[in-house]
């Protein structure tokens, strides 16, 4: 049986991504772009509130961070470029329209080359081009039966990048994958806070079904609503198994926009192609036109910061680490910084990757903790690992220590000369400890003469106790041969 | 004989002199406004206690700067409703605004009030600026103190009547298709439209943004270069105003148009002049040339295009402009309605007049999908051809004149019923705002006792050229002095 025949279906997914992006100001005016938290419509000013009269300006930091995406996402950026208005009445949109990009946008045609089941696949971009966030509403209990709704204009004008994805993703996982990717990618480049919960990072899909090996696509819907990597998976994986029902009992689908119920885990109908909203584009008067020009694409190009794929390459070649290990040291910008400073001070990569991945990483997710934020700073770690590296501390202790500086915020090293928890090499104190033990246990020592090694292993053991493990077990083993020479040894 | 029958010069000098002072000054325009404005309606209203502060304001920086106050410092002015002024309503003429007090003044209003005039009130205009004879406000008529069963004309029919009446020594306005030179036409008074951009937009409420410029209005021509140095200029706040220097309206007025190149187009002549009006305009064409211009003929081709064009681009931008008028703001709401889409038609339709409605429906239809490359597309194509009529005129011709208007003031809903007759009205003058050109109307004679006006347009930031023809026309006429009567009501 051909695999044709096994699945008939293929899925064919296209992401649609809202990345808020992290200017000081809002897209068209002064106002915060950071929202969170405020008391509602008290981060307004006549522009974003709507008013009559009030006029756009546009942010220059905005057009810097979309171009800077677009790079990231080997997008062309074509020389000019322009607003125009998207017009729709809600109550969320102060002035019944949105100022965004219609048919020229900032940029277009790029991909993003990610990892699904350890396969690369690469995700087209259609465009990515700017606009404005809308204000929340705030329901009085369901918005079906609410007596009210409250509006708050406190988010409304905010910059919103939108990443339009081709329809290259070929199942939930992969676009879960891509999905992932790219919020990583933003992350990386510094122009958005991936935060899904609060909104920040957004993300819509469009999916549909044909025949396995068909060039032709399917009917399309719209998946709104998804606000995590969990739910988009979710979401995509119900819908392709909602999709394949119909088709396979002979119906045909209909095209329309579907939400996401978290709750009942499951898409529900929400518009169809016959109530598509008419949008009315038209180019935004109030704002003039903008040319792109070549010095600034390269100016921006330029600025960006090293893309996690090189950067995982890099770790690989440059410190000799592991895939996996430099899969993690590169997952978020903050995790490569914190690793590449620990090397920085003197800490061989192999051992400052085995302690950040293991015994902080530990720590920190137990703490529910990024490591950057940690009490443990790149610093204390690498005086640490100094110490661990010279033998002037045991592993063991330096877990204990680490374990108690990650709880109080001490220097780890301060802590081990402090309490005296350096490795002993002193061959007198050794010595003492030595000569005790072979007074205590006189008949390991004559085993071990008498040829049994493992003898050797108890009375060591037996020092490491007395020196609470600081004493330097190679000196110990030396000290036990010298004073217990075997026969022809 | 009242103060504001002098021009601003001269007043000022006055009020530097000490011979009276600006709280007296203003006190004459607010009892003037009290006595004559009954009959004419040019105030919506008047901020009597707002006046008499600036007023006060004014006599001390003119005591204390010892003659070095800026010379409008102490003038009486007044705002069309269209522009918003902080604490003060601001309704531009429509129900859905009532009782809206905007907390940020324009940008023009900022720049005069820094230099210490006195505001006196808001003045009427058609609803949003959308009309030609004031008849369209949703709050009264104002009539032509000439006549006072006629049109002042729109949509600046107030700031027109203010200067004609001599209610204040100078209003601002906005002109969209004509709507500061129509009306100064009308009613005998000097009326500049700027170029696009030389003047901020920030907090005019907004008709068809891309056709949008606020202008002086007032009773001389160097009275109106004054208030026009004074405004205009980049404003950080607008990114469609022009970074250009704001030099020269006053310095170039009074050189004379000996060998000036004026350029009449041929078509301007051809859209049924009324025969009073191309008498007037033959004779001020003689009196330039008797000063030294040189007169040439020009074809503006696509001026028989101009109209229709300016009636889907106008109307699209309003479609989305007006759309934050949607009764969750502003508007009394529908509280009764069962859906969303319920409340929004009866806010929309309750809150607006008739051809608001009208002009909202049009460009909401020109801008559907499968409608948008038939109308809005075709219109600014022919926008670009209108311009390109204008580049090519003016490689030939330092300035352009033509009648206002085709007709002088007519009678009050004599064009209400028959909307494309009202539109026509705007003939003469719209093609400039599609091109973005500057342009000024100055008083050139009456017909049937009726003001006539010369409209004079100059190229892309051309104003000096314009004000320097209306000046030489303004000394040769000597008509700014001449009060209608219905100024002269007043005891």
């Amino acid at each position: 049986m051909s695999p044709e025949a096994q699945s008939p279906w293929e899925a064919v997914i296209g992401l649609e991504v809202h990345a808020q992006l992290l200017t000081k100001s809002k897209m068209f005016c002064g106002c915060r772009a950071d929202y969170l938290g405020l008391p509602p419509n008290t981060n307004t000013c006549p522009v974003c509130l709507g008013l009559p009269g009030a006029l756009p300006v546009i942010n220059a930091e905005g057009i810097r961070l979309t171009l800077r995406t677009a790079l990231a996402l080997n997008c062309e950026i074509p020389e000019f470029t322009k607003f125009d208005r998207k017009n729709y009445f809600y109550p969320d949109l102060p002035k019944g329209y949105q100022i965004s990009q219609y048919d020229l946008p900032l940029s277009l045609n790029g991909g993003l080359e990610f990892e699904a089941d350890g396969k690369a696949v690469r995700g087209g971009i259609t465009r990515v081009h700017l606009e404005e966030d809308t204000g929340t509403l705030h329901h009085a209990g369901e918005i079906q039966n609410s007596a009210f709704s409250l509006v708050d204009l406190n988010r409304a004008g905010v910059p919103l990048m939108e990443i339009v994805g081709e329809p290259d993703l070929r199942s939930p996982a992969e676009a879960r994958a891509y999905l992932v990717a790219l919020r990583q990618l933003l992350i990386y480049i510094g122009v958005n806070d991936g935060n899904m919960e609060e909104g920040s990072l957004r993300c819509d899909a469009n999916i549909s079904l044909r025949p396995a090996g068909a060039d032709a696509l399917g009917v399309k819907v719209e998946i709104k609503n998804m606000n995590s990597f969990r739910s988009v998976l979710r979401a995509l994986e119900y819908e392709t198994v909602r999709q394949r029902e119909v088709l396979d009992s002979g119906g045909t689908l209909s095209q329309e926009t579907r939400g996401w119920s978290e709750l009942e885990q499951r898409t529900v109908s929400q518009r169809s192609k016959e109530e598509a909203q008419e949008y009315r584009y038209f180019p935004e008067p109030d704002l003039p036109p903008l040319l792109i020009s070549r010095a600034q694409v390269e100016a921006v190009r330029a600025g960006l910061p090293e893309l996690p794929a090189a950067r995982r390459g890099r770790f690989q070649s440059q410190y000799g680490l592991a895939d996996e290990q430099a899969l993690l040291l590169t997952a978020r910008p903050a995790d490569s910084q914190y690793f590449e400073e620990v090397v920085s001070r003197g800490v061989t990569p192999q051992l400052a990757a085995n302690w950040q991945l293991g015994d902080l990483q530990g720590l920190c997710n137990a703490a529910n903790q990024e490591v950057e934020k940690c009490r443990i700073s790149p610093k204390a770690l690498a005086e640490l690992l100094q110490m661990v590296q010279s033998q002037e501390v045991t592993g063991k202790v330096a877990k204990e220590v680490l374990a108690r500086a990650f709880e109080t915020g001490a220097s780890p090293a301060e802590m081990i000369r402090d309490q005296g928890l350096g490795q002993v090499s002193d061959v007198d104190e050794i010595g003492a400890l030595v000569d005790r033990v072979l007074v205590d246990k006189a008949k390991a020592a004559s085993d071990f003469q008498a040829g049994n090694d493992r003898a050797l292993d108890s009375l060591v053991g037996a020092v490491m106790a007395m020196s609470k493990g600081r004493a330097k077990a190679e000196i110990v083993n030396r000290l036990f041969r010298e004073r217990l020479p075997r026969p022809g040894g | 004989m009242t103060l504001l029958e002098e021009p601003i010069r001269e007043l000022s000098r006055r009020l530097r002199a000490g011979e009276v002072s600006a709280v007296e000054l203003t006190q004459e325009a607010l009892a003037r406004a009290d006595q004559v404005d009954a009959a004419l309606g040019a105030f919506l209203r008047l901020t009597p206690a707002l006046a008499l502060e600036a007023a006060a304001a004014a006599d001390r920086r003119l005591r204390d700067d010892s003659g070095e106050a800026p010379i409008l410092c102490g003038i009486p002015v007044a705002y069309k409703d269209v522009l918003c002024t902080k604490g003060v309503e601001t309704t531009a003429g429509s129900q859905i605004l009532r009782g809206f007090v905007p907390p940020y003044s324009a940008t023009v209003v900022d720049r005069l009030t820094a230099l210490g005039v006195v505001p006196l009130g808001k003045l009427n205009c058609d609803e949003f600026a959308m009309g030609s004879s004031n008849e369209n406000s949703a709050y009264q008529v104002t009539r032509n103190p000439w006549d006072p069963e006629r049109v002042a004309g729109g949509s600046s029919g107030g700031s027109a009547v203010a200067v004609a009446a001599r209610l204040a020594c100078a209003t601002l306005g906005s002109d969209t298709g004509g709507s500061i030179r129509l009306p100064a036409s009308f009613t005998g008074v000097v009326g500049v439209k700027p170029t696009y951009g030389r003047v901020s937009r920030y907090g005019l409420i907004a008709f068809a943004s891309s056709l949008d410029q606020i202008g002086p209005l007032a009773k001389t021509v160097e009275d109106a270069a004054l208030v026009l140095t004074a405004i205009a200029g980049q404003d950080p706040r607008d990114s469609t105003s022009v970074m250009a220097p704001v030099e020269g309206f006053l310095g170039e007025l009074r050189k004379g148009v000996k060998g000036l190149r004026l350029g009449i187009p041929r078509e301007y002549l051809e859209v049924g002049l009324d025969p009073g009006v191309r008498a007037v305009f033959e004779r001020s064409v003689k009196t330039l040339e008797g000063t030294g211009a040189v007169i040439k003929e020009v074809s503006l081709p696509t001026t028989e295009y101009a109209l229709s064009a300016y009636y889907v681009i106008a109307p699209a931008e309003v479609s989305s402009n007006l759309a934050r008028m949607d009764g969750v703001r502003f508007g009394p709401g529908f509280p009764e309605a069962e859906t969303l889409r319920d409340a929004y038609e009866h806010s929309r339709h309750d809150g607006f007049g008739a051809e608001v409605r009208r002009r909202v429906t049009l460009g909401t239809y020109a801008l559907s999908s499968g409608y948008y490359d038939a109308y809005y597309l075709n219109a600014q194509k022919v926008r670009t051809l209108v311009a390109q009529d204008f580049d090519r005129a003016f490689a030939e011709v330092d300035a352009i004149i033509s009648p206002t208007a085709p007709t002088a003031a007519f009678r009050l809903g004599e064009r209400t019923a028959d909307p494309m007759a009202m539109y026509a009205t705007d003939i003469l003058t719209l093609p400039a705002n599609l091109a973005g050109i500057s342009g000024v109307s100055v008083p050139a004679g009456f017909a049937q006792g009726l003001p006539v006006g010369l409209q004079v347009l100059g190229p892309y930031l051309g104003e000096a050229t314009c004000l320097r023809v209306a000046q030489s026309l303004e000394s040769e006429v000597e008509l700014w002095n001449k009060l209608p009567p219905l100024a002269l009501a007043a005891p």
